[in-house]
């Protein structure tokens, strides 16, 4: 059983899934921010890769991005920081990135250097679904990776349901038509949340974009099985220092 | 001529027939050149790039569209524009040169050719929030220009570098009522606009169009706007069989940016082997000076904009950001078709540098009285690296007018009195 679906067999309410660039703060802070995030009770981590061109993502998580290249990181990097994390960290660890630099590197190959370091599945989110069938799926399964596609309150419910199909681990729904970090009032949300639930999907939903705080996280578990906290994260640990206290307050914050 | 089905559309008073090309060159399906293309979206972006994927088509061809198309197109954007016998250039080159001259459309460049199409599609797609990016200023302007003409709100995102830079199409575009916002975003440039313009796409995915400048983007962004500059190309070959009784001319010549006015230019010579294609890039400072936009000659691979052709970019696949002295040249990719036109060997892919195209555009200025766009002004120069018979008919797409380039102009003066 893959880490992912053995941490939803345990634990299928209210999982926290923290997204951090990695590379930021500082080049050496991912195995710092990953140790830190267990301690403080996530349940999943999503490491992003920083790209020039990130289209999915919000303004923060962009700035991340930036101080991260600035920084260095690049996949081989990552890799190599990744090396030995296993001996430390157990939870499920997923890498969220875009597809031209995975191209660059060989996707093929890309996904095998994933594996072996110990990661568990892949958000890629501008490969779209017949370019996942046609290319990429066989290549991700041979390697033993989930793969998790994003649904909008725009995705309709035949859609859902085939994306739902491609997807293992989790089915990541984007809370608005929006983007990462937005900070619009949340209550519309709650009956695309409700019509997810109801339709009693395959694969556990975690709810992203947007969520930030307590009340955020609490709305998105009414109805689904956690949550995807990015921005605030990044926020909360902009500049570097005390990164072990600053995730274990604002995780503190938001899942008590 | 064997590939082009015709629709014939009911108003045939243009003298403009709209042909589905089902050539050699055009797309499958799925908006593939043949590696080239696609659709590499979010899935945040799929409502909208569905809905047009899949009304595009039918909503072009109808004789209702076709007719206010038509219609503007003749009396607001001035077409047919003429093909003109530049006769003291040609005698400077020894060739038959003639000048499309894309230069005498409203707002001075082909871009308005797109940018009415895709207003037009808009209002029967529905909606009421028009986004462009742009970089130099004529994509936004043109946008700005068909959002006044047609009451509908517009929003212009353009990178904060270049606001500062083109301060005249920043104050057109206000001047027309649209909201320009800076891209503050990566490098502040055109790249980093269409990002934005993308993201605020997804924010809207009910109300709102994006009109692309060029041939980039996800499938059916590089089709449609291909499909709205062919008119360049279909004016040509009867203004050119006109001229020297033959609708073929040896060569076609055209700058590239995205590609639009090259994909324009060279649409309906696909298929006509015997007419080569010649698409020049900018090569900056120099193809090997670290201050370039030639694409095909630095780029590889890559998946840019949703769309996969050949990007410039680190060996690590992050996006770098190119030079060229002419803004609208100035972008790190190109059109998945022109990718595939490179890659198959269809068209020949020139490069010019920023000094030579400003030659090239003085000299044009002071043979023809025309001053061209410093874009335009690299597809001139190209004709000093291509060798020429006297008999030759070669048409140059004068894909805009310099007006909007005088500060450089200005400046080149200044510096060097023999320009
Ligand atoms: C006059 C002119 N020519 C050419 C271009 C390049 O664009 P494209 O390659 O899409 O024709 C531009 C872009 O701004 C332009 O203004």
């Amino acid at each position: 059983m893959s880490r992912i679906n053995d941490l939803f067999a345990r634990k299928n309410k209210r999982v926290l899934n923290v997204y951090c660039t990695a590379g930021y703060p500082q080049l050496d802070s991912t195995i710092e921010v990953t140790a830190s995030l267990k301690a403080a009770g996530a349940d999943l981590i999503e490491l992003g890769m920083p790209y020039s061109d990130p289209l999915a993502d919000g303004p923060v998580i962009q700035a991340s991005g930036t101080i991260a290249l600035q920084n260095g990181m690049t996949i081989t990097k990552l890799f190599e920081q990744l090396k030995d994390f296993r001996n430390q960290i157990s939870l499920p660890v997923i890498l969220m990135g875009y597809v031209n630099p995975l191209i660059q590197y060989g996707f093929e190959n890309f996904c095998a250097k994933a594996a072996e370091v110990g990661i568990d599945g892949l958000i890629i989110p501008d490969i779209p679904m017949y370019e996942f069938e046609k290319e990429y799926k066989a290549i991700m399964e041979k390697h033993g990776l989930d793969f998790i596609f994003l649904v909008t309150p725009e995705t309709s419910e035949e859609r859902i349901r085939k994306l739902d199909s491609l997807s293992s681990g989790f089915l990541y729904a984007v809370s608005s038509s929006s983007l990462t970090g937005s900070d619009k009032d949340f209550s519309p949300v709650e009956s695309y949340l409700q019509r997810l639930q109801e339709m009693k999907l395959k694969n556990p939903v975690l709810v992203g974009f947007g969520i930030k705080d307590k009340s955020t996280f609490d709305i998105a578990c009414k109805y689904t099985n956690g949550a995807i906290i990015g921005s605030a994260y990044i926020k909360a640990i902009e500049g570097g220092e005390d990164i072990e206290q600053k995730t274990k307050e604002f995780i503190g914050q938001v899942v008590n | 001529m064997s590939y082009h089905i015709t629709r014939k559309t009911e108003d045939q008073s243009s003298g403009v027939e709209y042909a589905i090309t089902k050539g050699k060159y055009a797309p499958d399906e799925n908006g593939y050149y043949g590696r080239f293309g696609g659709a590499y979206i979010p899935e945040m972006l799929h409502r909208n790039v569905e809905e047009l994927r899949t009304k595009y088509l039918d909503i072009i061809y109808d004789p209702s569209f076709q007719k206010e198309y038509q219609q503007l197109l003749q009396d607001y954007v001035g077409r047919p524009t003429p093909l003109y016998f530049a006769q003291r250039l040609s005698k400077q080159y020894g060739a038959q040169l003639f000048l499309k001259r894309e230069d005498l459309c409203h707002t001075g460049a082909h871009k308005v050719n797109n940018t009415v199409g895709q207003i037009l599609l808009a209002q029967r797609l529905g909606k009421k929030r028009i986004i462009a990016e742009t970089g130099a200023g004529q994509h936004g302007v043109a946008t700005a220009t068909v959002c006044a003409l047609k009451g509908i709100e517009c929003i212009v995102y353009m990178g904060e570098k270049d606001i500062q830079r083109q301060a005249p199409n920043v104050a057109r575009m206000k001047m027309l009522g649209a909201k320009v916002i800076p891209a503050i975003s990566g490098s502040k440039t055109l790249k980093d606009a269409t990002n934005e313009a993308i993201r605020d796409w997804m924010a809207h995915p009910n109300d709102t169009h994006y009109i692309i400048g060029s041939v980039v983007g996800p499938h059916p962004y590089p089709d449609m706007v291909a499909r709205f500059q062919s008119v360049i190309s279909k004016e040509i070959r009867w203004q050119l069989k006109e001229k020297t009784g033959s609708e073929l001319p040896q060569k076609v010549i055209a700058c590239v940016g995205g590609g639009s006015n090259a994909a324009g230019a060279f649409y309906h010579f696909l298929d006509e082997t015997s007419v080569e294609l010649i698409a020049v890039e900018a090569a900056g400072e120099g193809v090997n000076s670290g201050k370039s936009a030639a694409t095909t000659q630095l780029g590889r691979d890559g998946i840019l904009h949703g769309s996969r052709s050949l990007v410039m970019q680190t060996e690590d696949g992050q996006v770098v950001e190119p030079h060229s002295i002419s803004a609208g040249l100035d972008y790190p990719g190109i059109g998945p078709m022109h990718a595939h036109l490179y890659d198959s060997g269809r068209a020949k892919f020139l490069c010019v540098t920023d000094e030579d195209a400003l030659k090239a555009s003085f000299e044009v200025a002071k043979l023809e009285g025309i001053i061209p766009a410093l874009e335009t002004g690299h597809a001139f120069s190209a004709l000093r690296q291509l060798e020429l018979k006297e008999t030759d008919n070669i048409v140059i797409c004068l894909s805009g007018r310099g007006d909007k380039d005088l500060a450089t102009y200005m400046k080149v003066m200044e510096q060097n009195a023999e320009l």
